[in-house]
């Protein structure tokens, strides 16, 4: 049996970052990496990119070709781990290998949803779109059947990143969502209006309060969605954006205490010992509510990454608790928001300003006398300032007007926050 | 790793280190021409935040944890080895934004194409960046703080 000091499942964001994480610890200790997928470490969020041919091949290398070799990692790609034994510190691949560790980071990311009891999903031209292979797929069916029409079941952000690949190939496109607007998760009612009214724009057709009741085929192929208002959408393409799930399946009969997520503490550490988890598939502590949620975004897997990868070679490294962030171009339009984007109660008060004709929005939410959320369509600039203020838990109570003027800036701070943000010794 | 100090206490809010960067990051190198003909397709990439008396020069902080590495989706964002500057490859940059959203300085911006993330890159090749070099009264200062 082979045995390695440190051995990460995953080879995505949290995987990359938990390697580089280990290395700044423990320079030589060996490090094996096992992942599924055969490619090489890719940016996952490309993918819708690549199928819009916004980027090529050699672009969705998240790091260069020689990585692994120059971070002396042992990458075992295209090897599937089924079951975790956390007591003999072992884990078991598909063809029966057994791999020993000394830590374990699970870094398996998400599994897309697609429900089980939909029929038609088994035919043709039905595809869930989050990884490289999926791109590929998705690409080789447009050129090979020559696909005109195409329904994305999902107004989330897989779903919205489908549809600009879809637009890019010129491809009629009709996005349905089962709540009353897209992006419910990401932004408020009215930049959710406002990506909506872009969408319509650029000719998709965005339809709500409905989802697929039955995909219809012909000769095995796809040719349609049926609604669960009644409407049937003629389409040659279908794919599900409903969500992804923490990919927990390989430890399922173990101790390892496992919420949606597996549960994590501050250092990153699962249940049970010299075990880890970082990235989509962790459920560690939220920033603003406190409890351990699943917020899967790209920075957060990143930062866990890191943070299991230190601990994991002896540091004591500790999280500062997730924050929900996201940056989404819809057509043209850039957007962000961060934390919460309602207000959730008596004690919080709302800053806002629309253009709804330029598609600019900008939107801070307070809880007393601290910053908890923001959405900004449009003007997007300088955002970070906002999400620093968030992340820090500073008090603006001094600096509320100021907030969403055309002079805000960095020198609107305290002055103590902002020598400590000017030093860049910190994080903020 | 070599550092820019900002000094806001000496800052007069002159302004040349905007337009010596400029004409640094521009193609022909020459004051005239860069303002004339490249105004367009160039930003500054340190900015001059005034207010009232106060005023400071900001650039990219090459923060020790820096969170736009963390938050950028392509790897386009990356540590220089050697320096400790934090460089963005503008070949792999999609401008995603992930950068604006994170950095809590609001010290990225982007570029004048609106395509890809401009941001401050230590002036490569020259000993000390040209904001430091010509700021008349050492409110931006090059330091080494120690740290590799």
């Amino acid at each position: 049996m082979s045995k390695s000091k440190y051995l990460i499942i995953g080879n995505s964001v949290a995987a990359v970052a938990a390697v580089s994480g280990i290395r700044e610890v423990d320079p030589a200790g060996s490090i094996t990496l096992v992942a599924k997928e055969e490619h090489h470490t890719y940016s996952r969020p490309l993918i819708t990119y690549l199928l819009g041919g916004k980027v090529d091949e050699a672009q969705m290398l998240y790091r260069p070709a020689d990585w692994y070799e120059k971070a002396g990692v042992n990458a075992m790609l295209g090897t599937e781990i089924v079951s975790v034994d956390p007591q003999a510190h072992t884990v078991e691949t598909a063809d029966g290998e057994t791999l020993g560790y000394e830590k374990l980071l699970i870094a398996t990311g998400g599994t897309p949803i697609v429900p089980p009891d939909l029929q038609g999903t088994d035919a043709e031209g039905v595809f869930t779109f989050t990884s490289l292979d999926d791109a590929d797929a998705i690409k080789e069916y447009i050129e090979d059947r020559g696909v005109q029409s195409a329904v994305v079941i999902g107004g989330g952000l897989i779903g919205l990143k489908s549809v600009e690949a879809l637009l890019a190939l010129d491809i009629d496109t009709t996005v349905v969502e089962l709540a009353d607007r897209m992006l419910s998760s990401t932004f408020d009612e009215t930049a959710s209006l406002l990506a909506q009214k872009r969408l319509r724009e650029a000719k998709v057709e965005v339809r709500c309060e409905t989802t697929a009741s039955e995909l219809l085929a012909e000769n095995g192929r796809v040719v349609g969605a049926k609604l669960t208002d009644g409407d049937t959408i003629p389409a040659d393409l279908v794919i599900f954006a409903i969500g992804v799930f923490p990919a927990i399946c390989i430890i399922e009969g173990t101790e390892i205490e496992v919420d949606r997520g597996i549960l994590v503490d501050d250092r990153m550490q699962a249940t049970a010992e010299d075990v880890y988890a970082a990235g989509d598939v962790a459920q560690a502590r939220a920033l603003l509510c406190g409890t351990q949620r699943c917020i899967a975004i790209f920075p957060n897997a990143y930062r866990q990454g890191e943070i299991a990868g230190r601990n994991m070679a002896g540091d004591d490294a500790t999280w500062d608790g997730g924050l929900v962030m996201n940056s989404v171009t819809v057509v043209d339009v850039p957007t962000i928001s961060v934390g919460v984007t309602e207000a959730l109660g008596e004690d919080y008060a709302v800053l806002s300003e629309l253009d709804e004709d330029a598609y600019t929005y900008r939107k801070i939410v307070l809880e007393g006398d601290r910053i908890v959320g923001a959405v900004f369509v449009g003007e997007i600039d300088r955002a970070g300032i906002i999400t620093g203020l968030i992340r820090e838990q500073v008090d603006v109570s001094d600096i509320r007007e100021l907030l969403l003027s055309d002079d805000f800036g960095l020198i609107s701070l305290p002055a103590d926050y902002r020598q400590r943000v000017l030093s860049g010794t910190g994080s903020g | 790793m070599k550092r820019i100090r900002v000094y806001e206490e000496h800052c007069i809010g002159c302004g040349l280190c905007e337009v010596h960067c400029l004409v640094q990051h521009s193609r022909s190198k020459k004051i005239i021409r860069a303002f004339r003909e490249e105004r367009d397709s160039i930003v500054p990439a340190v900015q001059v935040e005034r207010d009232g008396y106060l005023s400071f020069a900001l650039q990219c902080r090459h923060c020790d944890e820096a969170l736009c590495i963390e938050a950028c989706m392509t790897g386009a964002m990356y540590r220089d080895p050697e320096t400790g500057a934090v460089l963005c490859d503008t070949d792999r940059c999609v401008g995603c934004w992930m950068c604006i959203m994170a950095c809590p300085a609001g010290a990225i911006q982007r570029g004048a194409n609106g395509k890809v993330a401009s941001k401050c890159d230590l002036c490569i090749g020259e000993e000390i960046p040209v904001c430091v070099v010509n700021c008349p009264n050492e409110a931006l200062v090059l330091e080494d703080d120690g740290d590799e």
